[in-house]
Formats: structure tokens, sequence, C-alpha cells
């Protein structure tokens, strides 16, 4: 593949010559959640810098499953489509203990919806998809690589950054500095910020191969496998996984006092492969032998200094909760900046995103750490009760349930945060707006490209909706009934019920009404945009 | 026998409330908290007939034979 790891260029930043003017925006890291934030910034009309050290994308598959919320955060960012056309979308998943095949599910989803519940795509894929949207936007978002940030500082009203490049280093000022740094961000180590959580000793391998042949029955159909105690290598689990190219994640689990640098050897994984798929040709492709942790920050937001990502939490791959995690920390703090970029919003909004986004972190870390314990058991009666699971298992749904091998990042819900206004309704305060097939008069054939982005008031069920100074309104009426949006099959009246709903920026709905009133809808809004805080 | 699905949601709770439980005992006083547990348990399930079900079902499931695949 020659184009997987494209050089992007380095040019000399004009900083070196002469002072630049203070920029709104200065993103550190390229990463998913750096270049997901400059885009989404880009389409609300604000200005940044983006910094990164390298010259290329990711290299290694990393993160490789992406979930429905994040491809519908993509799709407002212009790039879910390409990402779905591109990535693996799988249906069938097979668990076995040891030799034996416990059982087998298809995750059959709901239909009506853009996405699915998840595809896999390899990190690299993704940032390339993401850099070619940000070329989209030259006088927006000016990606400087080669940059490396070796220093900043708070000034009162704007952060200082000592940045070194090929050329030498210079200054910047900035308003707002965006941390997207990765797991070990520079950024937290020089605030000496506590980062603490939960280590785990088990060590774990991760290798792609490229296998032209499909190891699965159907070989369009790709599926997941996972092992519990896998009869063909010592460790505790195995997974196997399909991306794009005919690439395939292997993922071993080796215990806690397995020798990376010994397991990271051809000799070592090629047997290990083999032992799985046979006499298939492969060719290894890419591997790494790695630890975790489950960490966060105690504050996303150190005055103009703004943590996003990884460099705010970190969790166990099980669930693929890190890079969807990420990406919905960059769909909450967006929209939210840009307000109090435009002085239509205090920064006191600021709080609501670490506010929301701790929660989100709190609900991975709980997640993917009980996955991690059902697949790292620590004394031999653990050990026991997860074999009773799985041969339970074999005969009980109940035992079925209990199985870990990570529970799929979910869209996070927000009730009962500080922005929304409290309620019942069919779809709660604080949920992710569901999906659904439509025809709006502007082309768009699904209900989450015909509501994100903004703030809108959607009435469902023939809704009356008050005129509100500065909000959209849109109406979701029935087939030929010639509303701005059809609803063509009838799933956004089941979905939603009969009502108006106001949805925030980030497609979270933060309030809903039977039957709504200018002031209420006027105070609802206010309180979405901090204005309660 | 397939039993109804009771826990539902709460199963990942339980099950991390379940290794709490155990988690700093030794084997022997592990055994014990299980044997404790069986008997809470049949106490709370209440019904005799019930519970000769349930003690059937558990020991007609066979024991590993592999110390591997525990």
């Amino acid at each position: 593949m020659t184009d997987r790891y494209p050089p992007y260029p380095y040019t000399p930043p004009p900083g070196l010559g002469a002072p630049e003017p203070r920029h709104p925006v200065v993103i550190v890291g390229a990463g998913p959640v750096g270049l997901s934030i400059a885009i989404d910034l880009a389409q609300q009309g604000i200005r940044c810098v983006v910094l990164d050290d390298g010259d290329t994308v990711s290299v290694g598959s990393r993160a490789i499953c992406w979930a429905k919320r994040t491809l519908e955060i993509f799709d407002r960012l212009g790039v879910g489509e390409t990402m779905l056309a591109k990535g693996v979308t799988w249906q069938v998943g097979r668990l076995f203990h040891g030799e034996k095949q416990v059982w087998e599910f298809d995750l059959l989803p709901e239909t009506g919806h853009k996405y699915p519940a998840f595809i896999n795509l390899q990190q690299y894929h993704v940032e390339r998809m993401l850099l070619e949207r940000a070329h989209a936007f030259p006088d927006l978002i000016d990606l400087r690589f080669r940059n490396r940030v070796t220093d900043h500082a708070e000034r009162g009203d704007h952060v200082e950054l000592i940045i070194e490049t090929p050329d030498g280093d210079y200054t910047l000022e900035a308003d707002w500095y965006l941390a997207c740094d990765g797991a070990r961000s520079a950024t937290r180590s020089r605030m000496a910020l506590p980062f603490e959580g939960q280590s785990f000793e088990e060590r774990f391998l991760i290798v792609d191969v490229e296998m032209p042949q499909s190891p699965f029955a159907v070989a369009d159909r790709p599926e997941r496998w996972f092992w519990f105690a896998p009869p063909f290598h010592e460790g505790q689990s195995a997974l196997l996984h399909k991306q794009p190219d005919d690439i395939y994640r292997i993922d071993l689990q080796l215990g806690p006092d397995a020798d990376p640098e010994v397991e990271a050897t051809e000799e070592r994984v090629l047997p290990r492969i083999r032992a799985i798929v046979g006499d298939t040709p492969f060719r290894l492709d890419w591997m790494s032998v790695y630890r975790f942790r489950c960490a966060m920050l105690d504050n996303f937001v150190h005055g103009r200094v703004i943590f996003v990502g990884d460099s705010a939490h970190v969790v166990s791959p099980f669930g693929a909760r890190g890079g969807n995690g990420g990406i919905q920390d960059v769909d909450n703090l967006g929209w939210k900046l840009a307000l109090v970029l435009k002085g239509e919003a205090s920064s006191a909004l600021l709080d609501s995103y670490d506010d929301e986004r701790r929660h989100g972190a709190r609900e991975n870390i709980l997640h993917s750490g009980r996955a991690t314990n059902f697949m790292t058991p620590k004394s031999e009666m653990e050990a026991l009760l997860r074999h009773e699971v799985l041969r339970l298992a074999e005969t009980q749904p109940f035992a079925r349930r209990l199985i870990n091998s990570g529970r799929l990042s979910q869209p996070c819900s927000l009730d009962g945060r500080p922005l929304q206004t409290r309620g019942e309704a069919p779809i709660a305060p604080g949920s992710a707006m569901p999906d659904a097939p439509v025809v709006g008069k502007n082309g768009c054939r699904w209900l989450i490209e015909a509501l994100q982005g903004r703030f809108v008031l959607l009435g469902v069920g023939g809704a009356v909706l008050p005129e509100v100074p500065g909000l959209e309104s849109v109406i979701v009426g029935p087939r030929g009934s010639g509303a701005e949006v059809e609803d063509t099959e009838g799933l956004v009246e089941q979905r939603y019920g009969r009502g108006a709903y106001l949805l925030r920026p980030d497609g979270h709905v933060c309030a809903f009404f039977d039957t709504p009133q200018v002031e209420e809808v006027k105070e609802a809004l206010a309180r979405a945009k901090g204005g309660f805080l | 026998m397939t039993e109804e699905d009771r826990l539902g949601p709460a199963g990942d709770a339980v099950y991390e409330a379940l290794m709490k439980a155990h988690q700093g005992l030794s084997a022997e006083h592990s055994h014990a908290l299980n044997a404790r547990l069986v008997l809470l348990l049949s106490n709370e399930v209440g019904d005799a007939t019930r519970l000769r079900e349930l003690f059937a079902a558990a020991r007609d499931m066979g024991f590993a034979t592999d110390r591997r695949e525990i």
C-alpha cells in the first residue's frame, strides 16, 4: 500500500519570521480527535492552527472499531459516508470456550438507520479521510506538521506556546489551547496534572495480518471470533476481526509475565497465527505488545487549556471506547467553544463540557474496566466462577449475558446534567437523537442529516411550533404531507412520538414539550447555552 | 432446561459485586463464602421443588476434566 502513510509536507510557519497575530484556537495533535475538532470548528466558521510533531498518519491500525454514534458525528463532519464505504461491517459473532463454540449471534441491527452498529476501519484510513476533509477549509484550518510544542504557559487572556520546527523555534499565542495529544499527552505532563486510575498487569499482543483468503465460512460475510482459553495458545483469550484491504486484527492475551521484546518477534508470532488460520497464506503487517490502564483527569478544562480525547481519559480497548469516546468529546466541545468564541455564550458553557464528558469518561471506564476484569481473573475463584459462566452459557441465556469481552460503546446519555431541561419523553432529554429515514426538501435522506449541527426545534406528529427568535424550526410530517421533512416510513413518529424536541448542535435532546410555548422554549434554549450555569 | 434471564442489564454490575465479595479471601474462605451464598440464595428462592430442579440442573452439566479450561 503506497498511500497508507502519505508524507505530509512541512512548510516553514510564518511565526519563524515575525510574530503572528493571536489565533483563536490552537489544536495540539493531528490524530482523529485533533482533526475532528478542527473540522467541527471550521464548519462553524472558526479558524484554528493544528500542530503535530509527526509528518504522516498513525503508524499501525490502532483504533479500528468505530461505533454508530461516532459515524453519525463523522457524518456531520462530512466524512461518515466515505468511512462507511471503506469500512468493514460485520454481523455474525462467534464465541468459543476452548475448542467449543459456546454461542453465535447475529447483530441483526434495527433497520431505518443510516449507519450500522459499527464498522472496522484502521486509524490510518480514518486520519487520512479526516485530513482530506480538513483540506476543504484552507482559509480556516492551518495544518502544521513537524511542529512540536515544547512549552506553553497561560497568560491571563491567552496561552503562549513555544514550538520547535526543523528551522528553529517560534512562539504562538492563542485564546484557547486544545490538548489533543493523546494518551501520553506532553501537555498533561508539563502541567503535572494527576492522571489516576486502575492499571492492568496483563500484556496483550496485537497483530495485523494480510490474508487474501477469508477464514470465514462465507468469504464476504466477515465475522468476529472471540475465544476464552483458546486451544492454540497459552493465554486467556484471543480475538479475530476483519479490517478493510484483507487485513485481519488478531489480539492475543499473553499474561502478566510476557516479555514484550520476545513476544513481538516473528518466531513467536507466526506459529500462533498459523494455529488460528491454518495453512491459509498470510503476511505479517504490523504488531505491537501493550498493557493498558483506565485513568482520567480530575478536570478536562484548565483555564484556557482544554483536554480532549485520550489526553483527558484512557480506557482498556475492550468495547472500543477510546477513539469513540474521543469523538464524542469533540461533538460535545465543538459547538460550545464556537458559541463562546462568537460571544454568544459565556465561557461557563465550557464547564458543561467538563461535566458532561467526565460523566461519559466515567461510564466508559466502568464498562471497559469490568470487561478487563472478566478477561483477566485475579484468583482461582475468579477463574472458576468465569469458567462456570462459560459452561452455563452453553444452555442459559442469562449466563451468555454475563460473558464480557467488551460492551460496545453506546452514546452517552446526558440526562440530569445542567444544560438539559428535565422532562418525560419517548426520547428522554439528554439522549442522542435516534436516526430514521426521511425525505427532505433540501435533498436529505436521513433525520441526522436534517437536524444535526445547530439548535433546532423539531416538531413531530402534528405539534404546532412557536416562532422563537434565532431558533430554527423543522416540522416532520407524514409522507405526502408536503412538510419540509417527510417521515417516509413512519419511523420518526414511531421513535419520537408526538411533540416538540429541542435538539443541541451535537444531536442530543435538551428539552421536550407536548405543546411548546414560546417562553418555555426560550428558557430551555438559554439553559442549553449555559445561561443558568 | 432454559432459565429465564432475570438479571438483564444488571448482569455486569452483579458479576462485579460477586468478584468484590471474594476479593482478598483465601481459597478456603472463598469456598466457604460460596457455600454461605448458596444457602442464603436457597432461602431467598424459598421453593423446595424449584431448588431441587436447580440443584439437578447444575449437577447434570458435568464437570471440566481439563485443568487448562479453568
